[in-house]
């Protein structure tokens, strides 16, 4: 199990839950599975986030394998210069 | 208006062209000539970017007529290295690592050889000056000043 | 096939040499070309019509007498760009500002654009457009854009954010929070606290090169884009995107890039050039005057920053607050976001709350500048910082090891860290001999820290191993500060051969697979993963060919120093084969010999630096000299050590003029009144002294050379470390920048006054 913690402006979609706990190995099987309980998150998942495991930040890589105890963080995709 | 017809010397070469009155040497380098080692960073004589010596004067050519060098001497940076040799000025901005983008580089080589020509061996401070109408946004000039100090020695003989 | 990214420690042969850049004879003999140096027979010449207002609607445009005039072959407004976004309002912003629709957001918005068959016959025909308008109030201060009578510039929008949405519009467009613990529990344990506001003005990225581009649309639906950019693919889908071309069809080369900094991420003009060129049938070429790259593209944001810090006598500190208001020109943006999720990133706060306001204004549409937003956050809580320790009498670096965030600490944007390197910059900044050398009279020094994300993104490499042994790559990141001698020396590393045997290029977007931008510090970290990727995939050829060559199983075959080695003593008389012995046999082994690589970089890892400075005020006019300035700051691993110094010593300039000079300057009828760099100051050679840099080498585990993103970084600690210096040098806390001059002077007036 994961816990995904949701950036602020997240929560409001996810019935104001801060974290949610989910049955995921990798990104990918994640963000499928939190639209899925909560379609307004759909969005934001689509084009809007980044995914933080162990502090280390992935903006692409869906297939990165979620290590058990991991602390997971959604994230605002970032822009850079 | 009517076109005014030019005789010059661009690096060592006679070159005839035409222009119209209003028309900056920069364009007339670039557009009529083809010589496209002088940069438009600003048009107002602010960035150096366009740095031309003319009759041994270093010059933003984006300032000066076209018509203003009839019976000159131009000098350019495609001028700079002679039959492929590079200046050691170009060889010591390679060297240095002191270009990053390298935009601004042909103004500061024309400026720096301006600067060497005169002044053999300048101090940090006399080099700064001297190029304080060059802009650079990407390498912070460390590496610039470095480069000429390097070539100014090497030209002085100092260096192998 | 599959790729290993993580880091190996091993010998290195050419990596963290400093060998020299291949383009170099190119740039400093005048040949290498820049987005203004290329011309195509026939091409017309481009210029656009900009709003002289700062807000007004367009009652009417009448481009009748400039289209009959001598010479104009096509005349496009924002009629010419029927709205293809579909309800997509980011890139709906984009169109909008590169042509406005209904109303005009800022003093120099393009309103219609001209193409004629010379550069005055352009020109005057913009003469010729006569355009209607109604003036709108407008307004362009970040505070008085947040009042509640402010002029609202989009009835469209309402406070995201914010629980109920707000009913009447206004423009701030979202609040974004971030942050853990209690602050007022932290604030009631601290026995002192600082509570003060700042403000920092507008910048813009400043790079030498104006936008340029050459662009040729065919009626066979076919065109082609000659530009100047830092991503020739994300300009190639925008502009299908927005004009209605097949993205395939559209073959976009990038120039010689004269400097980005984030200001060549957008699209500007090149979808106006495209649409000319599709109305004329000819080619377009479209050159930006610096007066159009000052008031039309991409500054950063203004912002006013309040924070209150608080700490415990014996320096911890127990919790961190900041609000922060960033302009986001005419539309919305996440600037204050990023921010807000920046400004505390340096500390292991157990209390901390952020709070950004996303702000528009009747300003140019703000472009990520170099690790956006987040000097401007840096400035704020790193003064604040700086002050709070000063009031408990302890050391400014002292007090920064103490709170620096480590391995575990939570960070204030919310995930926590591994392994990150403030502490050691902070430990390297400690026993600088910077740190103690001695100060004269007026003179002060300052220090800051600075973080930045860094990222990755989808990246391609082509590597074709020549006949003769030599290698030739394409990469699809534009080369900004001297990447391509870094893509050859990791080339040169995986392969085992010189790297004078090596030539990288830039592909088109015609002739590789897809690439994000240059940009998030990605370029060198990025495609030297991918082209370790396409070397590694090229060994597995050659390793075939050479079994081929010697008829032994392939298995039996390893690579080892740049050679095909066949294992085993069976095969004891078998000489190894070099890259040029194998490649001399390609021809004959199964044809060209080639790796390529799609990959995602990820896991770029954060990035931290820590700044020290020395300035000299001259009490008299308020002028400040940096005397003095170091950069500390982890590079993983320095590829091509020349260009890290020149990064860090670049982005310290960059930060060392925002801080002192450097400001957008409007009138009261908000238009934009130093539209130039006389008038908009940036460092000159003779304003700045060495820039001694330090690199420190902290691998990161998720590159298999442990590089990390260099490039944005160094101009985040700048502002704190100058107004610091500053503020240490005479004495009063100057928290507004630029602190030029004036301000310094009216400081010092006001401290005097009491």
């Amino acid at each position: 199990m994961v816990e995904v913690t949701l950036w602020g402006g997240l929560r409001p979609l996810a019935d104001n839950q801060q974290s949610v706990t989910i049955e995921a190995k990798t990104i990918r099987e994640m963000l499928r599975k939190l639209a899925e309980r909560y379609p307004g998150l759909s969005g934001p998942i689509k084009n809007d986030v980044a995914v933080a495991i162990d502090g280390v930040i992935f903006r692409d890589d869906w297939s990165q394998v979620i290590p058990p105890d991991a602390e997971v963080f959604l994230m605002r995709r970032l822009a850079g210069g | 208006m009517a076109s005014i017809a030019v005789s010059t010397t661009i690096n060592g070469d006679e070159v005839d062209f035409i222009c119209q009155p209003d028309e900056s040497l920069l364009d007339v380098l670039r557009n009529r000539l083809g010589l496209m080692g002088a940069k438009e960073g600003c048009g107002t004589g602010d960035c150096g970017a366009c740095s031309t010596m003319v009759d041994g004067r270093l010059v933003c050519s984006c300032l000066v007529l076209g018509a203003e060098v009839e019976g000159t001497k131009v000098e350019t940076i495609e001028g700079m290295a002679e039959g492929g040799d590079l200046h050691p000025l170009q060889q010591k901005f390679i060297e240095n690592a002191a270009l990053q983008c390298g935009i601004c580089t042909p103004g500061f080589l024309i400026a720096a050889k301006a600067l060497l020509d005169q002044n053999p061996n300048p101090t940090e401070t006399e080099i700064r000056f001297w190029l304080a109408g060059n802009l650079c946004r990407c390498t912070g000039y460390d590496k610039i000043v470095r480069a000429v100090q390097d070539a100014a020695a090497e030209m002085r003989g100092e260096t192998a | 096939m599959s790729f290993d990214a993580a880091y190996h420690e091993k010998k290195l042969n050419s990596v963290g040499t400093r060998p020299l850049r291949p383009d170099g004879v190119d740039k400093v003999t005048g040949k290498a070309r820049y987005g203004a140096d290329f011309n195509v027979p026939g091409q017309l010449v481009a210029r656009v019509l900009r709003s002289p207002h700062a807000h007004a609607r367009i009652v009417n445009i009448d481009t009748s007498r400039a289209e009959a005039a001598k010479g104009v072959k096509a005349v496009v407004t924002a009629a010419d760009f029927p709205d293809l976004t579909n309800g997509n309002a980011e890139m709906y912003a984009i169109l909008d500002n590169c042509m406005a629709r209904n109303k005009v957001m800022y003093d120099g918005h393009a309103v219609a654009a001209v193409a004629a068959i010379d550069a005055k016959s352009a020109r005057d025909a913009l003469r010729l457009i006569k355009v209607e308008y109604e003036v709108l109030p407008h307004v362009v201060d970040v505070d008085a854009a947040m009042l509640p009578d402010a002029p609202v510039l989009n009835d469209s929008v309402f406070t995201g954010g914010v629980e109920p949405t707000p009913t009447t519009p206004s423009n701030v467009c979202n609040r974004a929070e971030f942050g853990h613990g209690d602050v007022e529990a932290g604030f009631a344990k601290a026995d002192v606290i600082i509570e003060r506001s700042y403000k920092t003005e507008q910048t813009h990225q400043g790079y030498i090169e104006p936008h340029a581009c050459v662009a040729t649309c065919n009626k066979d639906g076919t065109a082609e884009l000659w530009v100047c950019t830092q991503g020739h693919f994300v300009f190639r889908q925008n502009c299908a995107d927005l004009l209605g071309l097949d993205a395939s069809k559209l073959r976009v080369t990038s120039s010689e890039i004269g400097g980005g900094f984030g200001g060549k991420t957008h699209v500007w003009t090149e979808p106006v050039a495209l649409a000319l060129s599709r109305k004329a049938g000819r080619s377009v070429k479209l050159v930006m005057a610096r007066e159009e790259v000052f008031r039309a593209s991409g500054p950063t944001s203004a912002t006013s920053i309040d924070v209150k810090l608080g700490a415990t006598k014996d320096g911890k500190i127990t919790a961190g607050l900041a609000t922060l208001r960033y302009t986001g020109g005419p539309y919305p943006g996440m600037w204050a976001e990023l921010g807000a999720m920046t400004s505390f990133a340096c500390y292991d706060l157990e209390n901390v709350k952020t709070v950004g306001f996303e702000v528009l204004v009747n300003r140019p549409k703000v472009a990520a500048y170099r690790a956006p937003s987040a000097p401007m956050a840096a400035f704020a809580v790193e003064s604040a910082v700086d002050e709070l320790a000063h009031k408990i009498g302890m050391d400014a670096v002292d007090f920064r090891i103490k709170n620096a965030a480590q391995e575990g600490s939570k960070s204030s944007y919310g995930p926590v860290y591994g392994p990150i390197g403030i502490g050691p910059t902070l430990d390297a900044a400690k026993t600088h001999a910077h740190m103690s050398a001695p100060l004269g009279p007026n003179q002060g020094r300052g220090m800051a820290c600075g973080f930045w994300f860094n990222f990755g993104g989808q990246t391609s490499s082509n590597m074709n191993i020549g006949m003769d042994g030599t290698v030739s790559i394409s990469v699809g990141t534009i080369d900004v500060g001297g990447s391509r001698a870094s893509m050859a020396l990791i080339a040169a590393e995986e392969l085992g051969i010189s790297y004078d045997d090596i030539k990288v290029v830039i592909g088109d977007t015609n002739t590789l697979g897809y690439n994000d931008m240059t940009d998030g510090s990605r370029g060198t970290f990025s495609s030297s993963m991918a082209t370790v990727s396409a070397a590694r995939n090229a060994i597995e050829v050659m390793r075939k060919r050479a079994a081929i060559t010697w008829d032994i199983p392939e298995e039996d075959v390893y690579w080892e120093d740049g050679h095909a080695k066949a294992a085993g003593s069976k095969y004891g008389n078998l000489s190894p084969l070099s890259v040029a012995e194998i490649a001399a046999e390609s021809g004959n082994t199964g044809g060209p010999i080639a790796g390529h690589s799609e990959l995602i970089a990820d896991g770029a890892g954060v990035s931290f630096a820590t700044h020290i400075c020395d300035v000299e005020v001259d009490p008299e006019t308020g002028s400040t000299s940096v005397i003095r300035y170091t950069v500390i700051q982890d590079a993983g691993k320095a590829v091509h050590p020349d260009y890290v110094e020149g990064q860090y010593q670049g982005g310290a300039a960059q930060g060392i003029g925002w801080a002192l000079n450097e400001e957008y300057i409007y009138g009261e009828d908000g238009r934009l009144q130093n539209a130039g760099f006389l008038d908009y100051r940036v460092p000159v050679c003779s304003d700045l002294p060495m820039i001694d840099t330090q690199i420190l080498e902290i691998p990161n585990p998720n590159h298999p050379y442990g590089v990390r993103g260099v490039g944005e970084t160094s101009i985040v600690p700048p502002l704190a470390a100058i107004a610091n210096a500053v503020s240490n040098a005479v004495g009063v806390r100057m928290s507004h920048v630029p602190v030029s001059p004036p301000r310094i002077l009216a400081a010092l007036k006001a401290e005097a006054n009491g």
